[in-house]
């Protein structure tokens, strides 16, 4: 058993954490110091300057492109970028369609998508969920049936369909075999009768309305299909077979789940508040006992939470399927993220109620603590709610009896 | 980073599991809560011929010289059915202070027989009012003729019952709170003025209040340097902590495991209690914590020898609050989900329970680990 990283990693973090700092431009570097939300341009932007470096998709494997990096440097590299505060990446096309495509996709899929992807010269966005299938995922009813000129015609509505404004393809899961969909006079599996279809968003008949979050940043969707026609060498895997994809999609790489890094940045953000604000006593927050210990339960959970990745990473670097410790990541990291921002809004206190105000009403380093604050009760809903995170555990780990 | 086991940590980790589970069930230590003694000194025997008494013993002094890891990983599977014999306060508690503050002399004279099972040795440091703060020590060592003359009161001393020496902290300079003037001695059981009352502990087992009544020891009983005992017997506390962390691991597994089984087996409402989702979703945050508590015990028990003072203490302090919260949780869950049965003295959940409640209590609670942590954690501006 062995703690510290290699001499070989540690070099790697350092490689990294030095180029980073050279290749953010100023005025991106300005906003990660604060904090500031990034929008999508400059999201873009930091990809570009990234697929340059070849560290755009660390996951990626080098035959499509990819840096070929071991799991442990993989790792390195996505946390050294959560812990500079570089501009989030969209995660759509380089984390999901991506993968499934290397994994699912045709040699002509791969050759016509991937390298899109990894140039951002093609932006993806996900269409999975549906105003009545959330959980229920595989209770979607969005159609696409084959007409007479072998295209699928898709009809229906798909929802947080996020950055989908900014995206040129969406990935949807679609009911290739309507008398599968559930309901009075529905046949066979609900599962069965899903595809998993590419969809160009400019396609006639496609109609997308952004929404706007908690937060109060557009980031969620509505996505409407009337009569869109798609072709059918759009279809990734076999027809019907689109809910093995979806599943597939959830056991990659799950260590970068936990948003240590992103979380590690919020405490730290969080204690330069408590270092400003002053309490009722004349001393600042930071010096108070009370919120010392606060601060101090939350390190605590955030360090639990970072060993249980490191067990689950070294795991990965010896190319071992991911242990129990694995599917606890998600569950916790998302509430821990919450919990942090929870507790920024309580030692900003009266500055809390800031909501996108002109500079110097609050520090800047506060300014977009709230709308975070908000945006992050996503946190534990997308990507698989934590009840149902909870499900899967008490089913498929602990082994507990269905009804 | 690397958790895999090494071969001979597989060897040791099997060797203690089958233990555990053939030499002593659950039921061995439930048999042991009336005994005397609390544990068996065959069984103590078999544990030094498994070498796991010298484990963390230097080689040059009759021991293996492992990692403290290797301990903790015995420690974990003795955890499993609550073994009771006293190696937290025998081996790692004693046995550290002795390794780190004896000198060869001392070293060669008690820790040789300690690795062999022929000597228990108790720290002595906790008094009425130190709360855990070692530099809360109050009883005086004055100078004397032949060395120093010790008088003072120590209280829940562990294995101190069976003890035949023990280790006393006694201040040689200062006053109850200062960090300085602590000093550390070895004292014979039958010394005169050693008053020793043993004691039961909540947890069923046993501990003792030691009384010093003006006890003369040789200028040869003084174990490291003068009046710097306190941050020594804190660095030991350590040790003890990460080992009460690693039993308390092991220990949340086992109670998950129990309480998961009793779900898939128990019956109301006509079907099997576990297909409810109410139940399972705190089986699941039992799962959860048992996992972190797990995650905190290896980093806390690695730290014991490795890397600096400072990440050591955020290490051990950080997976003790996670017992005391996490762990505590487990086992109050557990309790709950068992219902009435999990309320009674025969059934092994509440075992389980009292003695993670004892090894918080033990070693320091969630307050003092959480400040503890606290005064260590990176102040603001610092990078990442």
């Amino acid at each position: 058993m062995e703690l510290a990283f290699t001499p070989e990693h540690e070099q790697f973090r350092r490689d990294v954490r030095s180029w980073i700092q050279g290749a953010l431009p100023p005025d991106l570097k300005a906003k990660a110091e604060v904090d500031a939300n990034f929008d999508m341009a400059e999201s873009m932007r930091w990809h570009k300057i990234l697929h340059q470096k070849g560290w755009v998709a660390p996951q990626w494997p080098s035959e499509y492109g990819g840096p070929g990096l071991d799991a442990t440097r993989r790792f390195i590299l996505t946390e050294e970028l959560e812990l500079a505060g570089t501009p989030p990446l969209s995660p759509f096309g380089l984390s999901m369609v991506g993968p499934l495509l290397m994994q699912f996709g045709s040699p002509a899929q791969k050759q016509r998508y991937l390298p899109k992807i990894l140039a951002g010269e093609e932006v993806w966005c996900q269409g999975y969920s549906e105003p009545n299938a959330g959980s229920d995922l595989a209770s979607l009813r969005t159609t696409a049936v084959k007409n007479g000129s072998g295209k699928y015609v898709v009809d229906g509505q798909k929802t947080w369909t996020t950055y989908a404004q900014y995206a040129d393809w969406i990935f949807c899961l679609v009911r290739t075999d309507p008398s599968t969909a559930p309901g009075p006079g529905g046949k066979g599996k609900k599962q069965e009768g899903i595809s998993f279809l590419l969809i160009d968003l400019k396609t006639p008949g496609v109609e997308v309305k952004p929404m706007l979050t908690l937060g109060g940043t557009p980031a969620f969707c509505e996505t409407f299909f009337t009569g869109a026609e798609v072709p059918a060498e759009n279809l990734v895997g076999p027809e019907g077979g689109g809910w093995t994809l979806a599943k597939a999609l959830l056991g990659h790489e799950r260590t970068l789940i936990a948003a240590v890094g992103q979380s590690r940045r919020v405490v730290r953000r969080l204690k330069r508040i408590a270092g400003a604000q002053v309490g009722a006593d004349g001393r600042k927050l930071i010096e108070d006992p009370r919120v010392r210990s606060r601060i101090a339960g939350l390190e605590i959970k955030l360090r639990g939470l970072q060993m249980a990745n490191y067990r689950s990473l070294a795991g990965a670097q010896l190319g071992k399927a991911p242990g129990p410790e694995s599917s606890i990541l998600k569950l916790r990291g998302s509430e821990i993220l919450q919990q942090a921002f929870e507790l920024a809004m309580d030692i900003m206190g009266p500055d809390s109620l800031t909501w996108f105000n002109e500079p110097g009403v609050v520090a800047p380093f506060e300014e977009w603590v709230p709308s975070a604050f908000c945006y992050t009760r996503a946190t534990t809903i997308y990507g698989g709610s934590n009840e149902i995170q909870k499900n899967v555990i008490a089913k498929y780990i602990l082994g507990l009896p269905a009804r | 980073m690397n958790f895999d086991l090494s071969s001979d940590q597989k060897l040791l980790v099997d060797t203690a599991t089958s233990f555990a589970k053939k030499s002593s069930p659950v039921s061995r230590a439930r048999k042991l809560r009336s005994d005397p003694l609390g544990f068996e000194p065959k069984m103590w025997k078999q544990m030094a011929e498994l070498g796991w008494l010298g484990l963390c013993v230097p080689e040059a002094d009759g021991g293996f010289g492992a990692r403290f890891i290797d301990l903790a990983l015995v420690l974990e599977q003795l955890g499993t059915t609550l073994v009771p014999e006293p190696i937290l306060a025998t081996c790692v508690l004693g046995g550290t202070a002795l390794a780190r503050a004896g000198s060869a002399e001392q070293r060669g004279r008690w820790l040789a027989p300690l690795a062999a099972g022929e000597l228990h040795a108790a720290l002595a440091w906790a008094e009425r009012g130190g709360r855990y703060d070692p530099a809360g020590c109050a009883a005086r060592a004055e100078k004397s003729a032949g060395g120093h003359r010790i008088s003072g009161e120590k209280v829940w001393v562990q294995g101190g019952h069976a003890a035949q020496l023990f280790l006393v902290t006694a201040r040689t300079a200062g006053r109850p709170g200062e960090a300085s003037g602590v000093s550390l001695f070895a004292i014979d059981r039958d010394a005169p003025g050693v008053e020793v009352q043993p004691v039961e502990t909540m947890d069923g087992r046993r501990a003792a209040m030691v009384r010093l009544g003006g006890v003369e020891v040789g200028a040869d009983r003084m174990l490291g340097g003068e009046g710097t005992a306190a941050a020594l017997v804190e660095d030991v506390l350590d040790a003890g902590a990460a080992a009460a962390c690693a039993e308390s691991s092991g220990m949340a597994q086992a109670v998950l495991a129990m309480t998961v089984d009793y779900l898939k087996t128990r019956e109301q409402f006509g079907v099997k209690i576990g297909t409810f989702q109410t139940l399972q979703h705190r089986a699941v945050e039992m799962f959860v914590e048992t996992e972190l508590c797990r995650s905190h015990a290896i980093e806390a028990s690695l730290r014991i020898d490795e890397g600096g003072a400072d990440e050591r203490r955020q290490a051990v302090s950080a997976a003790m609050v996670q017992l005391a919260t996490g762990g505590r949780g487990v086992v109050r869950t557990a309790i709950q989900l068992h219902g009435g049965i999990g309320c009674t003295d025969e059934h092994d959940v509440g075992l389980y329970f009292k003695r993670m409640q004892a090894l918080g209590a033990l070693l320091g609670d969630e307050d003092h680990h959480l400040a503890r942590f606290a005064a260590l954690s990176q102040p603001p501006g610092e990078p990442l």
